[in-house]
């Protein structure tokens, strides 16, 4: 109430401050508001600068006022000047003092003007950077991320050491935004600083490596621009960033999509049929529309495509139905360059759809489909009317479907595209109508059938009012002709009587080249026309001049008695040209043609020189030569190579090793040799151990456990299921495992979605079988070894008849679930025989366990081992990365001494959330010890403890521990059910150290599993004092089912029982020590609103853990 | 990849500038303008051009140009694309995309453009995640921030920028939850001089109004779904149940937004729901022609007909037109040579028609080719591929929405030659 009370009068205070500020805010700004306009209105120079003036020193005063709203209103218009483009830049001391404000619009202004100018005023810039420094560390993930943006948008060298290290760090944090801004900031500093190059790649490296979706496409875009040929880089993430792609967002897919392209022509072998690339000889091939089945059948060689190259095409084709045009044309293209012949097709459909979109993307999207249809034709036929031209598309737009068109023509279609284009022909746009006439004339080269049908199409154009495309008709027909001139002096004679008509200088200049070239066809003709030509010579462009000399010359040759005087007088008109050209080739024709002394051997091959037979031109279309730019880019857009473009390399003859993109698992196993014997051997050793107990179990509840399993296996395989099991999994390995880095190379396949976890569990299973073969058959054990996890599920489920096994995470072999079991195994034999035997198995584990012995005993170990293992490997990433995706929770290591006051000797600890094998009611504790002194630390052990019934179990005395060596040991702690904290001595030879151990109320628990009905059941059994409920509003954030289970894990240790309601979670677990029931339930209501109920005997516990719980859930 | 936006208006004046690395001189825009004054209409303004040290990719929307500066090789799409998606958002708050109000909201244009984009990249896109970062103008806000000194800028990180549904943003309410879908199908033809269909095609287009409580869940399933042929979808569309059941299945984003976009396989055959009569001619004798338009429906599927409209683009030679219509009225905008016949209702029992005399300017030769026809209409009720949306389903949350689907059908790109 009286918080209430007093932060409402505050308000009020507030709000009438305000009130008052704003009103002298309004006169105070009345005048330049006025100024501003009037500087719009004049637009003249001088009252610019005037008012510009005035404005600046008034925004000066504003800015150094101390009243925010004023402060706010002054950057508004700072920012309104760089927007227009004028210059503030002498604000800048004004504006930097308001860099650390707390109003964060005002601050996100004052980032606007520092990134604009800081590189102008860099003295000045280095005033703000201390506060960026400390907003790196803000706990708020958007100050921590906008921090770095700014910073490293501040193009100032000095700085650049620091924002190497703040990319560092932030490579290392744990919101994907924050990283996504370091891969962003990675580009900018490599732009500030290049020599940063070999430190930034180690960066990117590191990010590459992060599986958020978020972060794949930066970091890839960071790639591209700082070190795109280090393609090795690639090898370990390319399965990953194909199985990422769906989820990526839009923009980071075109550059993810475009960066493999690149990558795939290097690693893949062709799976075009060699020798026919994309060359003429395939192109015509592919006239026939049934060539592409002929093809297939007759391609024998057998072509085996690299699964990973498959993995490519199969996971981007979903993105051809992306709205992002971008996307679309990106996947388009990567077909074009990468898939089998027959599917490139599959783009089509695409591609054509995008021709509805803006002009600007038709634009693009035409110029690729106009490379594309000069290969294949095929392939955009059956839409050939999808590239017919509208009145009203643009110019540019008009051209390239008539390109297409012509692209596209064939014998079967040609009579239709040639309809189409005498609609064209009569367009006003009139350089569309002489384009479609180049277009014809194109068609009729290119198809012999058409040729006459075209040349005469194109003679009745010569009769056409507009000039332009009589000239142009003229030129193609000038081609036409030259192709088979046989036939055609009609044509020119046609030509020759409009001759006085056209004023085109081109299409004059074509006619009389023709009649020169064929002067024996139109014997008559020819010299009139050159008499003509006489009278206007000096009235004509250079080009006519050109073609009217050499019309001269040629008649000279053939017909030197009719105008041999002509000649004479052209040529002596043209000696005195006004055109260096003319008076050129006036003088060379008269040596060439004219026999005097002087000319010598020349003359006599005057005739065979001017009158060769001339190679006919090719029409051919402007898109001939653009594939050798990658299809999408700019480069290809402007048909010349852009800065920064990559060329996309051939196929390799030999695909390059294939391995380099397997993601080891074996590798890890000797780094983490230690830790996972650890983990493990409490499956191993009650295995080794319980054997014959257990396959008398087995035996007995083989009907029981077998159908348990099998339906485990099969609710396992529904991916939506198991990928939001997979994340609870690994976020609590995350938990369990120390960081290791050797891991997470593996790691990193993991999946964190969906989409992801069908290849993880593929893997799985592909493992599965190598590992049976190892176990000796002989071994009564080794069926259930090869079968790993869900067997050893169903076993354990066998014993505990309250657990019955169909969570689908046990046939995950997820750790937390089965070494659970394992415990009651253990739990169910006498204690003290198995807490001694274990012990000696411990020993033998951390010493032996990597390499596997010939003993029956150590290899069946192993093998368990090392299955168990891969379902450490794969979810492991987080310890690596910390947290890769928003769904895991942050590894939470505890400080239980500070290298400063351990004199050197510094530990951490953390819950590893696996049943502690030295007793049941322990809870396991994973201490990090690690020696940063300077000297080598001897006989670490645990000395006295309190309070004094502390039942701890201690690690084995570490004999030596050398400089910055770091040992993880673990123990398992009795807390009773209490979150009393464990105290103890943490011993060296010479020192000793008081420690304390305080855990989390939900470490002290333990999952348990069991269905719907039992759950129910339980809980019926625990009401009334045993319940306590509370109503949570949680976070959006956290209201889907995958949150919900994940931050409800991340609190306490507890199992998740499979629900039938969509919107009540349950979940299960029993304290450590006393076994009593945990429940949690949490009942999802309207509006993010939701019932959290547990029920428990421990009523303290209860409480406690529903505090934690609310806290979890409430907080994004 | 994308380092500096410059938009400019019609005239060519630069209005608003953003430099993403270091400042780049408007002086490169003059490459700019050359390329504009030579294409004359703002419309054949090539998208791509290269001026020595850098490329500009520019966009023309709403009498706006929006000119990037690029300066190394990049996929043109992608500044295209993300250029659109900068003017769909400032449409997106202001209502329009108009020179002057962006002038009035430079400071929360700046501020949009500046997280949209860092280092030239793409950063937040999304209309949901924007909006959380940097609300809309509204009146009632901005004389709430005059008294009270608050910001329209929020201080968290937008809850859809982390989640894996970027679009949606987090902590949505309504009291009245609603679910409107249009299904809009545009047609798109060319039917020549003698009145055959040269090409026609129906493209359609789904646009949603979602105002929804919480996260829901959506499934959309069609009655007819193989009628769609090509598609493609708001990425909040999952690919695989479309694949698999040929069902919609998404959580939406919230507020109005594209869900798909489609076109009806080319095996259909295209109603067309009207029919043209026309006679267009120009005299060789004497500055003059004739025009005769009759408009009549053909398969309107039992629907009106309605907002009939014909634009004609005429050649430059036609000076005016003295037109009769029994229907409607006409324009004719002597600057642009575009005559307009606003027709309205389509009544079958009395067809409207426009006739008249043409002037000419004397001198002008006789126009070479006689102008199309561009037609605009709209029938309530009917897509006109028989596409229905069979029911709408929602998961994930308790109450009962309102749902309503609209169809609509109107010509796209509808043209007749003559």
């Amino acid at each position: 109430m009286d918080v209430g009370f007093s932060s409402l009068r505050s308000e009020a205070v507030g709000a009438m401050r305000t009130a008052l500020v704003s009103a002298e805010n309004l006169q105070l700004t009345l005048k330049p508001e006025l100024s501003q306009e009037e500087q719009a209105l004049t637009n003249s120079k001088s009252s610019i600068k005037e008012t510009h003036k005035a404005g600046n020193e008034d925004l000066k005063e504003m800015l150094e006022s101390n009243k925010e709203s004023l402060k706010l209103e002054a950057m508004k218009r700072v920012v309104g000047l760089i927007a227009k483009g004028k210059n503030a830049s002498e604000l800048f001391p004004a504006v930097v003092k308001n860099v650390a404000s707390k109003n964060i619009e005002l601050k996100k202004l004052v980032y606007v003007y520092l990134v604009r100018y800081a590189e102008e005023q860099q003295d000045l810039a280095l005033l703000s950077i201390s506060t960026f420094q400390r907003a790196l560390k803000d706990p708020n993930q958007f100050i921590r991320g906008s921090a770095l943006r700014v910073l490293s948008s501040i193009r100032v060298p000095i700085i650049v050491p620091i924002m190497m290290l703040a990319i560092k760090e932030a490579a290392a944090d744990l919101s994907p935004y924050v990283r996504k801004t370091s891969a962003h900031a990675i580009q900018k500093l490599y732009s500030l600083d290049p020599d940063q190059k070999e430190q930034l790649i180690e960066v990117i490296e590191k990010l590459l490596k992060d599986k958020s979706t978020l972060v794949a496409g930066s970091v890839v875009m960071a790639f591209e621009e700082v070190c795109p040929d280090r393609i090795d880089l690639i090898h370990k993430n390319y399965r990953k960033l194909c199985n990422l792609l769906v989820d990526v967002e839009e923009w980071g897919q075109v550059v993810i999509i475009s960066m493999l392209t690149r990558y795939a022509r290097t690693q893949f072998t062709s799976p075009w049929k060699e020798g026919a690339n994309f060359d003429e000889n395939n192109a015509k091939a592919f006239y026939d529309s049934d060539s592409e089945e002929k093809k297939d059948t007759t391609e024998d060689k057998p072509y085996i495509m690299d699964p990973d190259h498959r993995l490519l095409l199969r996971n981007t084709k979903p993105l051809l139905q992306s709205r992002n045009t971008a996307v679309v044309m990106c996947v388009a293209q990567l077909y074009w360059h990468l898939a089998p012949t027959h599917e490139v097709n599959t783009v089509t459909k695409s591609l054509v759809r995008l021709l509805r979109s803006h002009r600007e993307v038709q634009y693009i999207v035409l110029q690729n489909i106009a490379t594309m249809s000069i290969q294949r034709k095929g392939m955009f036929e059956p839409y050939m009317k999808s590239f017919y031209v509208r009145s009203t598309d643009a110019t540019h737009i008009k051209t390239l479907k008539l390109e297409i068109l012509t692209n596209l023509a064939n014998e079967a279609n040609i009579s239709t595209i040639l309809r189409e284009f005498q609609t064209y022909v009569k367009s006003q746009d009139k350089a569309f109508a002489a384009a479609t006439i180049q277009a014809i004339g194109r068609c009729a080269t290119n198809i012999t059938e058409v040729t006459d049908t075209c040349l005469s199409g194109l003679v009745l154009l010569l009769s056409n009012r507009d000039e332009t495309v009589v000239a142009e008709s003229v030129v193609v027909i000038k081609k036409l002709l030259q192709t088979q001139p046989t036939q055609h002096s009609e044509i020119i004679k046609h030509m020759a009587k409009l001759f006085d008509n056209i004023t085109v200088s081109m299409a004059r200049a074509s006619i009389l080249w023709l009649i020169g070239e064929y002067c024996d066809r139109v014997p008559k003709i020819a010299p009139d026309v050159l008499r003509k030509m006489a009278k206007t010579f000096t009235a004509e462009e250079d080009i006519v001049k050109l073609q009217t000399v050499n019309l001269a010359a040629k008649l000279y040759l053939t017909n030197s008695k009719q105008t041999k005087l002509l000649t004479q007088y052209i040529l002596n008109l043209g000696k005195y040209d006004q055109s260096y050209d003319i008076r050129d080739r006036t003088r060379f024709i008269r040596q060439l043609i004219v026999p005097n002394e002087k000319s010598g051997a020349l003359n006599k091959y005057a005739r065979r020189i001017l009158l060769a037979p001339k190679p006919a031109p090719l029409l051919e279309s402007s898109f001939k030569d653009r594939d050798r730019f990658q299809l999408g880019t700019l480069s290809h857009s402007l048909n010349t190579k852009a800065a920064g473009y990559q060329e996309l390399s051939d196929w390799p003859a030999v695909a390059p090793d294939q391995s380099v993109r397997n993601v080891e698992v074996i590798e890890p196993v000797q780094e983490w040799a230690p830790l996972v014997g650890k983990t493990k051997k409490a499956k191993s050793a009650d295995k080794f151990y319980s054997d014959d107990e257990r396959e008398k179990e087995e035996e007995g509840s083989e009907s029981s456990g077998s159908k348990d399993s099998s339906s485990s296996s099969s609710s396992g395989s529904s991916s939506e299921e198991s990928g939001s099991e997979s994340e609870e999994e690994s976020s609590e390995e995350s938990e369990k495992t120390s960081s290791d880095s050797g891991k997470s190379s593996s790691g990193s396949e993991k999946s964190s979605s969906e989409s992801e976890s069908e290849p993880k569990k593929k893997k799985k299973t592909k493992k599965a079988p190598q590992k049976k073969s190892k176990p000796p058959a002989a071994f009564s054990d080794s069926d259930e070894n090869g079968n790993g996890p869900v067997a050893q599920a169903s076993s354990s489920s066998a014993e505990s008849s309250s657990d019955s096994e169909t969570d689908s995470e046990d046939s995950d072999s997820d750790p937390p679930a089965t070494p659970q079991k394992k415990k009651k195994d253990v739990k169910s034999k006498p204690k003290a025989e198995v807490k001694s035997k274990v012990e000696v198995s411990l020993l033998d584990l951390v010493d032996f366990s990597p390499a596997p012995t010939n003993a029956p005993k150590s290899s069946v170990i192993s093998s368990s081992l090392l299955s168990d293992l891969e379902g450490l490997s794969l979810s492991n990433v987080s310890s690596t990365m910390q947290v890769s995706t928003p769904s895991f929770s942050p590894v939470k290591t505890y400080e239980l001494l500070h290298h400063m006051t351990g004199k050197g000797l510094s530990a951490k600890y953390h819950f590893p959330r696996q049943p502690c094998l030295y007793e049941p009611s322990m809870v396991a504790v994973q201490v990090i010890l690690t020696n940063s002194s300077d000297h080598s630390l001897e006989e670490i052990h645990i000395g006295e403890r309190s309070p004094a019934g502390l039942n701890i179990h201690c690690f084995n005395t570490i004999e030596r521990l050398e400089p910055e060596a770091s040992v993880t040991v673990s123990m398992g702690i009795d807390f009773s059910d209490s979150t009393q904290a464990a105290n103890f001595q943490l011993c060296t030879k010479e020192e000793q150290f008081k420690v304390s151990i305080q855990p989390a109320v939900g470490e002290l628990l333990m999952p348990s599993t069991m269905t719907e009905p039992d759950y129910s059941k339980e809980q019926g059994k625990l009401l009334g004092m045993n319940e306590t409920s509370a109503t949570v509003t949680m976070a959006t954030a956290n209201t889907s089912s995958q949150a919900i289970s994940k931050q409800v894990l991340s609190v306490c240790n507890v199992g998740e029982v499979p629900s039938s309601q969509s919107n009540v979670h349950r979940f299960a677990g029993r304290t450590v020590s006393s076994g009593a029931l945990v429940l949690v339930c949490l009942e999802l209501k309207e509006s993010s609103t939701a019932l959290l109920t547990i029920n428990t005997e421990k009523s303290v516990m209860a409480s406690m853990l529903l505090r934690d719980l609310k806290q979890a859930l409430v907080q994004a | 990849m994308i380092h500096s936006l410059f938009l400019i208006n019609q005239a060519g004046d630069i209005f608003l500038e953003k430099h993403w690395k270091s400042v780049i001189s408007r002086s490169v825009c003059d490459y700019f303008f050359e390329a504009k004054e030579k294409a004359v209409e703002p419309d054949n303004v090539p998208p791509v051009l290269q001026t020595p040290h850098h490329y500009l990719i520019s966009i023309y929307r709403d009498k706006l140009f929006f000119l990037s500066v690029i300066q190394t090789e990049v996929p043109p799409l992608f500044v295209i694309e993300f250029l659109h998606r900068v003017a769909d958002t400032i449409q997106d708050y202001f209502g329009e995309c108009s020179e002057s109000l962006i002038k009035d909201n430079v400071v929360t244009v700046y501020e949009l453009l500046e997280e949209m984009l860092d280092n030239g990249f793409p950063l937040a896109t999304e209309s949901n995640v924007l909006k959380e970062m940097i609300r809309p103008p509204t009146i009632l806000r901005s004389v709430v921030n005059t008294l009270t000194g608050g910001s329209n800028v929020g201080d968290k990180l937008p809850t859809g920028q982390l989640s894996s549904i970027p679009w949606r943003r987090a902590g949505v309410k309504y009291t009245n939850n609603e679910a409107y879908f249009d299904v809009i199908e545009a047609i798109d033809a060319i039917v020549d001089k003698s009145g055959t269909t040269v090409f026609a095609e129906i493209q359609g287009v789904i646009e949603a109004c979602v105002r929804l409580t919480g996260m829901p869940d959506l499934t959309m399933t069609f009655m007819n779904p193989s009628l769609l042929d090509d598609v493609s979808f708001h990425p909040c569309v999952r690919f695989k149940r479309w694949e698999s059941e040929r069902a919609l299945s998404f959580i939406p984003p919230d507020g109005n937004f594209t869900l798909m976009n489609y076109h009806v396989s080319s095996q259909n055959l295209v109603a067309i729901p009207v029919y043209v009569k026309q006679n267009i001619s120009f005299f060789e004798t004497g500055p003059c022609g004739r025009m005769d338009i009759t408009i009549g429906p053909k398969q309107t599927m039992g629907k009106t007909v309605e907002a009939m409209m014909v634009t004609i683009h005429m050649p430059k030679a036609v000076l005016s037109a003295n037109l009769t219509a029994t229907q409607g009225n006409y324009t004719y905008d002597l600057a642009n040579k575009v005559l307009v016949w606003d027709i309205g209702k389509l009544n079958p029992q009395k067809l409207p028609n426009l006739r008249g005399s043409l002037s000419l300017q004397s001198g002008a030769p006789k126009p070479e080719d006689n102008p199309s026809l561009n037609i605009d209409l709209k029938i309530q009720q009917v897509a006109i591929s028989g596409l229905k949306v069979s029911r709408l389903d929602m998961h994930g949350e308790k109450y009962k929405p309102f749902k309503g689907v609209k169809y609509l059908t109107k010509a796209g790109n509808f043209q007749v030659r003559t």
